[in-house]
C-alpha cells in the first residue's frame, strides 16, 4: 500500500509542473496589457517601461515562470497588481468562503436529491416520480445564475425576507453561525444546489429503479421482509454510486462559481477571479487558477488513495 | 401596607429608570446616521492616497480620505466644476522661470493621525510617485497618479508652510493636475515602516505601504474605521476637519463593491443598501415607483468615435466628418435608448463651460445638411462609404457600447455610410488606444469607440489633438496633425493667468469642433439610485461628489 502511496505521490509532481505552466501561459497568452490595472492608457511610454521594469514583465517569459514558481514553492504567489496585497492571503480568505458556500449548498443539493431520487425511483412510471423527475430536469436545465436573480427577486426584493448581497453584515471576516449571517448563505447556497440536486435525483431514481428490479429484492421480499427493510437494502446497494457522483459535485462547487457568487457578491474564489479577469491582475489570477488547480490534484489523490484502501483490485491494477 | 405600596413606587420607579435609560440607549443608536452605498468597483479602490480603478477609485477612497493641494468645486449641480484651493491657500508661478511654482499651505491641517501637515508633507507625498530612490517610492502607486500629472519634476521645502513645485516644461495645467495628488501621512507611513521586520529597506517599504492602506491616515474628511478587502470600507466623520463648511454630515459611510448592475439594484430595492451606483437602466422606473430617487448630473466624459488621420482614411476629408456629426439623432439615442440617461454631445464640453469657446460648427441632428455633405464629398445611395470602427462589448464608462453602435450604424446609413463594426475585448481596444490606428490590433479600422474623462485640460484636449502625443506617447489614436491644435495647445500651456488660460482653452476646444475631429455622440450623467431619505445630496457636472453635505433623515 505505501509504494502504490508513494507512486501515486510522484505521479502528481509532473501533474502539478503542468498545472503550473498552463496557468502561466494562459493568462500571458491573453491579449492586453498586464500593466493595465495601473497604468492609464495614456501613461508615458517611459513610465510604461519604468513600471514592466519594476514588476518584472520586461524579462523573458521563461525567467518570470522560474521566479514564479520558486516564490510560490516559498509559499509567495506575489502581489497583486491592482489591490497590492499578498495574493496567498487574498485567494486563502476567498477559498474559506467558497468552501463554506460549497458546503451549504451540497447539504441542501445532497439532502435533496437523495429523497427525491428515492421518491421517484420507489415509485417509478407514477405520478409522483414524473413530478419528482421533473424538478431533477429543472434544477438541471434553468441556467444557476438566472435562477439566482429571481430567488433575490422573490424573496429579498419583493418579500423582503433574506439579503440580496454580501456575505454578512459586516463581511465574511466577522462571519458567525447565528441566523443573522445565515440568512445571507441561504440564497446564494439554494441557487449552487439547484444542478447537484438535480443530477443527484437523477442517478438515485436510475440506481433506485435497477436495483428493485434486481432477483435479490424479490428474494426479500419473498423472505417475508417488509418494505422498510427491503428500502434499506437498496438504500445500500445505491450508496457508492451515488457517493462518486457527490463526490464529483462537491469538487465541482469548491471550485467555486464565478456567476453565482457575482449575482450575490459572495467573496469566493469566483469573485475573485471576475476580478482579477476584468482587471488582469495576472499574479492573483494565476495564484487562484493554481491554488484552485492544486485544489483538485490533491483531491483526486486522496480520492485514489480512499479508494484503493477500500477495494484492493484498484491497487493491483 | 404603607411598605407594600413603597416597595411597589420603588419598583415603577425603576422600571421608569430602565425604560427611559433604554429609551435613551435606543435614541443614542439612532442618532449614529449611517449611509450604505454600493459602488460598482468589484473591489474596495486601493485606500493607501493613490486608488486604482479610474474616478470612481478617486470618488469613495481619495476624495474622502484625503485632500490635495487643490480641489475641484463640487458645491454646484449647475455651474461647471473648477479648481479652487484645498491644502493649499494660493500659488504663483515664478516670474523668472515658468517651471517654478510657490504654493502656500493651509496652517492647522491635521492628518487624522494628529500629525502636521506641512511643506515636509507635500515633498514626501511628491516623492512617493517621483523619486525612485526615496525610502517610500511606491512603483504601484506611480502609474495612477504620474500620468495625471505628466510635467511635475518635483518638491523642495521653503519653509513649513511653502513648497516649491517643479515642472519638466512651463505648464498652467499643475494646479489643475495637482487635484490627483492626495496627502497620506508620512508620520502614519514611518510607523509602520519602523514596525516591519527584516532589514531590507524595499521590503519594509513595501509592508509599510500594505499596512498603511489598511490603517490609512490623511486629512479628508472622512477616517478609516474598518476595512475588508474585496468586502467593505467603513469610513466615519472627522469632526476636525479643517474645512468646518465640509465636515460630514453623516457619521458612517460604508462603501461595499457590488460590481454587478441587477445585484446592485436588488441591494436597493430589498432595503440592503442605501445609495446605489449606476443602477441597471431598465431598473429605473421600477426604482423610481418604489419611492427611491435617481440623480444624474452632466459628467465631464465623451463619447466619441476617435477618427484615424493616416493616409488613405475615409475620415481625412472634413465633409465627411461633418457629414457624420450632423447624420446622427441625439436625442432619439438619449430617449429611445437610454432611458433618458445621457446629455447629447455637441463638443467634449458643452455651453457653460468655461472651456467650450465658441464653435462655428454647430453639432446637431440636421439629416439634409449631413446627405448634402456627403454628395459634396462624392457619395450617395448608390455608392457608399465603408467606415470601420473599433468598440467592445463593454468596459469602463462606455455606457452601452453594443446597442449605440448599432444605433450609429443604422443612423449613418441614411447618409450613405456603410458601417463595419469590429467588436473586441475592452482590455484589447484599451490597449491598442495607446498604440494606435496605425497598429496591427486595430484590424484596419479607422475609427475607435473609447470613452474619456474630460476633467482637465490634458485629459479631455490635448492628448488627442497635439501632434507630439500621437502613439506611442500617448492618446493621438488617429496621429491628428493640426499645426493650429499645436499652436494653440503650447499656448494654453503657456498663459498663466488662470482667465487667459481659460480662453485658450476654449480656443482649442472651438477649433477642434470645427474640424469635426471626433464624432461627439454623448455625455454620461452618473446615475444614481438612493434612499428618499437622504437629503441635501448635490450632484455637480463633475465625476465626484462632495459626501460631506448630505444628511439622512
Amino acid at each position: 500500500m505505501l509504494a502504490y502511496i508513494a507512486r501515486r505521490i510522484v505521479y502528481v509532481i509532473p501533474i502539478v509542473i503542468g498545472v503550473a505552466l498552463v496557468c502561466f501561459l494562459l493568462v500571458h497568452l491573453a491579449p492586453g496589457d498586464p500593466l493595465v490595472a495601473i497604468l492609464p492608457a495614456d501613461a508615458s511610454q517611459e513610465l510604461a517601461a519604468q513600471l514592466r521594469t519594476a514588476y518584472g514583465f520586461d524579462r523573458p517569459l521563461p525567467v518570470q515562470f522560474g521566479i514564479w514558481v520558486w516564490k510560490a514553492l516559498n509559499g509567495d504567489l506575489g502581489t497583486s497588481i491592482a489591490s497590492g496585497r499578498p495574493v496567498l492571503a487574498e485567494v486563502m480568505s476567498a477559498v474559506g468562503n467558497t468552501i463554506m458556500l460549497a458546503l451549504a449548498a451540497a447539504a441542501i443539493g445532497f439532502f435533496l436529491g437523495v429523497s427525491l431520487g428515492l421518491i421517484a425511483g420507489y415509485y417509478r412510471n407514477t405520478w409522483i416520480d414524473k413530478v419528482a423527475t421533473s424538478i431533477a430536469v429543472m434544477g438541471v436545465s434553468v441556467p444557476h445564475y438566472w435562477l439566482g436573480i429571481v430567488l433575490v427577486i422573490i424573496f429579498s426584493v419583493q418579500l423582503n425576507w433574506l439579503p440580496a448581497v454580501g456575505a454578512g453584515p459586516g463581511g465574511s471576516s466577522s462571519w458567525a453561525w447565528d441566523w443573522t449571517h445565515m440568512q445571507y448563505l441561504i440564497l446564494p447556497a439554494l441557487t449552487s444546489a439547484a444542478i447537484p440536486m438535480g443530477i443527484i435525483t437523477r442517478t438515485v431514481r436510475a440506481l433506485t429503479g435497477d436495483i428493485l428490479s434486481q432477483d435479490f429484492v424479490e428474494a426479500l421480499r419473498a423472505k417475508g421482509l417488509n418494505e422498510r427493510g427491503v428500502f434499506r437494502h437498496v438504500i445500500k446497494n445505491a450508496a457508492p454510486t451515488a457517493m462518486a457522483v457527490m463526490g464529483l459535485q462537491l469538487g465541482y462547487m469548491l471550485g467555486g462559481s464565478i456567476l453565482i457568487e457575482t449575482v450575490f457578491s459572495w467573496p469566493g474564489t469566483g469573485l475573485l477571479l471576475n476580478s482579477a479577469i476584468f482587471q488582469r491582475d495576472l499574479p492573483l489570477l494565476q495564484g487562484t487558477i493554481l491554488v484552485l488547480a492544486l485544489f483538485f490534484v490533491f483531491l483526486n489523490l486522496i480520492v485514489d488513495i480512499a479508494q484503493a484502501t477500500i477495494d484492493p483490485r484498484i491497487k493491483r491494477s | 401596607m404603607l411598605q407594600l405600596k413603597t416597595a411597589h413606587t420603588l419598583k415603577a420607579a425603576a422600571a421608569a429608570l430602565l425604560i427611559s435609560a433604554s429609551a435613551f440607549a435606543s435614541s443614542d443608536a439612532r442618532a449614529e446616521t449611517v449611509v450604505r452605498i454600493a459602488m460598482t468597483a468589484a473591489d474596495i479602490p486601493r485606500t493607501l492616497g493613490q486608488p486604482d480603478q479610474g474616478f470612481e477609485g478617486n470618488r469613495f477612497t481619495g476624495l474622502t480620505m484625503y485632500d490635495g493641494l487643490t480641489q475641484w468645486d463640487l458645491s454646484s449641480a449647475t455651474k461647471p466644476s473648477v479648481v479652487i484651493p484645498a491644502l493649499a491657500t494660493e500659488w504663483k508661478v515664478d516670474d523668472a522661470d515658468k517651471k517654478k511654482w510657490t504654493f502656500k499651505l493651509r496652517p492647522g491641517v491635521k492628518f487624522h493621525d494628529g500629525s502636521d501637515f506641512n511643506a515636509d508633507a507635500v515633498v514626501w507625498n511628491v516623492e512617493k510617485v517621483l523619486k525612485q530612490d526615496a525610502p517610500h517610492f511606491d512603483a504601484s502607486q506611480v502609474g495612477v497618479t504620474a500620468s495625471r500629472m505628466p510635467t511635475l519634476a518635483s518638491a523642495k521645502k521653503i519653509d513649513d508652510l511653502t513648497v516649491e513645485l517643479t515642472t519638466k516644461e512651463p505648464d498652467s495645467f499643475l494646479p489643475i493636475n495637482l487635484t490627483n495628488l492626495f496627502m497620506a501621512s508620512p508620520t502614519k507611513w514611518q510607523k509602520f515602516f519602523e514596525a516591519a521586520e527584516g532589514t531590507d529597506a524595499k521590503a519594509k517599504a513595501s509592508a509599510a505601504w500594505t499596512a498603511f492602506a489598511r490603517d490609512a491616515s490623511g486629512t479628508g474628511p472622512w477616517k478609516m474605521a474598518r476595512f475588508a478587502p474585496r468586502e467593505r470600507l467603513e469610513l466615519v466623520k472627522n469632526a476636525a476637519y479643517w474645512d468646518k463648511a465640509r465636515v460630514p454630515k453623516v457619521d458612517k459611510l460604508v462603501l461595499l463593491p457590488v460590481p454587478e448592475a441587477n445585484a446592485r439594484t436588488a441591494a436597493l430595492l430589498a432595503g440592503q443598501v442605501d445609495w446605489i451606483e449606476a443602477p441597471a437602466p431598465d431598473a429605473v422606473p421600477q426604482i423610481k415607483q418604489r419611492g427611491f430617487v435617481i440623480t444624474a448630473n452632466e459628467q465631464p466624459h465623451v463619447w466619441p468615435w476617435q477618427f484615424s488621420r493616416v493616409e488613405g482614411s475615409p475620415w481625412n476629408d472634413i465633409r465627411v466628418r461633418k457629414a457624420a456629426n450632423l447624420c446622427v439623432d441625439r436625442e432619439g439615442m438619449k430617449e429611445g435608448l437610454l432611458g433618458g440617461l445621457m446629455v447629447p454631445a455637441s463638443g467634449t464640453f458643452e455651453a457653460g463651460h468655461p472651456w467650450r469657446g465658441t464653435p462655428t460648427f454647430q453639432i446637431k441632428y440636421d439629416l439634409k445638411a449631413a446627405q448634402a455633405l456627403m454628395k459634396e464629398a462624392g457619395y450617395g445611395p448608390g455608392k457608399k462609404l465603408t467606415v470601420k470602427t473599433q468598440t467592445s462589448a463593454s468596459g469602463s464608462g462606455q455606457m452601452l457600447p453594443l446597442p449605440m453602435n448599432e444605433y450609429l450604424q443604422q443612423a449613418l446609413a441614411e447618409c450613405y455610410f456603410d458601417v463595419q463594426l469590429d467588436v473586441i475585448e475592452w482590455n484589447t481596444l484599451f490597449t491598442n488606444w495607446r498604440r494606435g490606428a496605425k497598429d496591427p490590433t486595430a484590424n484596419g479600422a479607422n475609427a475607435t469607440n473609447v470613452t474619456y474623462a474630460a476633467m482637465d485640460p490634458f485629459f479631455a484636449m490635448v492628448r488627442f489633438l497635439q501632434s507630439g502625443m500621437a502613439p506611442p506617447v500617448s492618446n493621438n489614436w488617429g496621429y491628428i496633425n493640426n499645426p493650429k491644435f499645436d499652436e494653440l495647445v503650447m499656448k494654453a500651456r503657456q498663459t498663466f493667468d488662470a482667465d487667459a488660460r481659460d480662453k485658450a482653452l476654449a480656443e482649442l476646444h472651438a477649433a477642434s469642433v470645427d474640424e469635426a475631429s471626433f464624432l461627439y455622440v454623448a455625455h454620461d450623467v452618473g446615475p444614481r439610485a438612493m434612499s428618499a431619505k437622504i437629503k441635501n445630496f448635490v450632484q455637480p457636472k463633475s465625476w465626484f461628489v462632495d459626501f460631506s453635505t448630505m444628511t439622512m433623515e
